[in-house]
């Protein structure tokens, strides 16, 4: 591919990616949203996470089926015990590949 | 000030940028892009999942117009983002919302979202967020296509970072017993969704349908006071 075809598909891929950053945003930042708006709102962050996340500790990525046991899934307990504790971000990234790090060599 | 406060929100989020984008960077290499396709991907599109499958279409001999359209429904999710963004964003100018929205990725969303909820958090200090998170991934990338291939794969289990990050920000939207009950919902829809439907709208999917469980709950319970 040449430069022109990189950068009409980056271009493009941007686009479809930029505007529905944006457009929420815009629109609704300047209006007075409603209650039951803000309320339900409010529970998408937490709802995004647990849904980023289970995927990844309960499933098996090649295949899409359930898998319990997962060395993602084991670490991931005492990632979120140590998480509980210590509130710290930057810690649990760490502890977290320290423990996944361990798990990949001796399990 | 708000650099330093930006940048110290802004670490967890470099560090675990930093192994994808090198793994991007190699993946792109070997599907034979140059590394300044890779620099301007990075700085044009800035969606990790997206540039992944863009680089596997590619490899694959996808049209142009089908790679658009796949970025498209795999980013859509951001709307979400960009919505509950909007509540603590109330009143920001245009011109800052337009700058802001291009660095909205899952990421810098959680972030943001739980410091701007604990308080003590304003608009600039997001946006440097953003800015430092792209700004890694750009180099990440491009880094991946110089060296990447000598780099081993797993090192140090940093392929956890993102994971790991996820779950402590899981832990600071806890605040009740409804934001528990939400999680738990989200997490099984979506393990449920994901292997039942192919591609990505487990996320959205399960995302609104706990949300929307959660908010009935909370108003039923509301109600019954």
């Amino acid at each position: 591919m040449t430069f022109i075809d990189y950068f009409f598909l980056f271009s493009g891929m941007g686009l479809v990616t930029y505007l529905p950053r944006a457009l929420p945003l815009l629109y609704l930042a300047h209006k007075q949203l409603p209650r039951w708006l803000v309320d339900w709102l409010g529970l998408i962050p937490v709802a995004i996470l647990s849904a980023l996340l289970a995927p990844s500790l309960f499933s098996d990525s090649a295949t899409r089926s359930l898998q319990l046991g997962k060395p993602e899934f084991l670490v991931a307990i005492p990632t979120l015990l140590f998480a509980l504790k210590t509130r710290s971000l930057g810690g649990t990234a760490l502890i977290g590949m320290l423990l996944y790090w361990l798990a990949g060599l001796f399990i | 000030m708000h650099i330093r406060e930006g940048t110290a929100a802004a670490w967890p989020i470099c560090l675990g940028y930093f192994p994808i984008g090198l793994a991007l960077g190699v993946l792109a290499q070997k599907a034979g892009l140059p590394w300044w396709a890779v620099a301007m991907m990075s700085t044009l599109v800035f969606a990790g999942s997206a540039q992944f499958i863009c680089v596997a279409m590619l490899v694959a001999g996808a049209t142009i117009p089908a790679i658009i359209l796949t970025t498209f429904f795999i980013n859509l999710r951001h709307t979400l983002m960009s919505s509950a963004l909007a509540v603590y964003l109330s009143g920001v100018n245009r011109k800052f919302l337009a700058l802001y929205s291009y660095g909205i990725t899952d990421e810098s969303f959680a972030v943001n979202m739980t410091r701007f909820r604990d308080g003590n958090w304003d608009h600039w200090r997001a946006l440097i967020v953003n800015h430092l998170a792209n700004a890694v991934w750009i180099l990440a990338t491009v880094t991946g296509t110089l060296v990447g291939q000598f780099v081993p794969q797993g090192a140090f289990g940093i392929d956890y970072a993102l994971t790991g990050m996820f779950i402590c920000l899981l832990v600071f939207q806890l605040q009740g017993r409804i934001y528990i009950v939400t999680g738990l919902l989200a997490a099984a829809i979506s393990v449920v969704w994901y292997q039942l439907i192919p591609g990505d709208s487990y996320i959205v999917g399960a995302s609104m349908s706990a949300a929307t469980c959660g908010y009935f709950l909370k108003r039923r319970r509301r109600l019954r006071k």
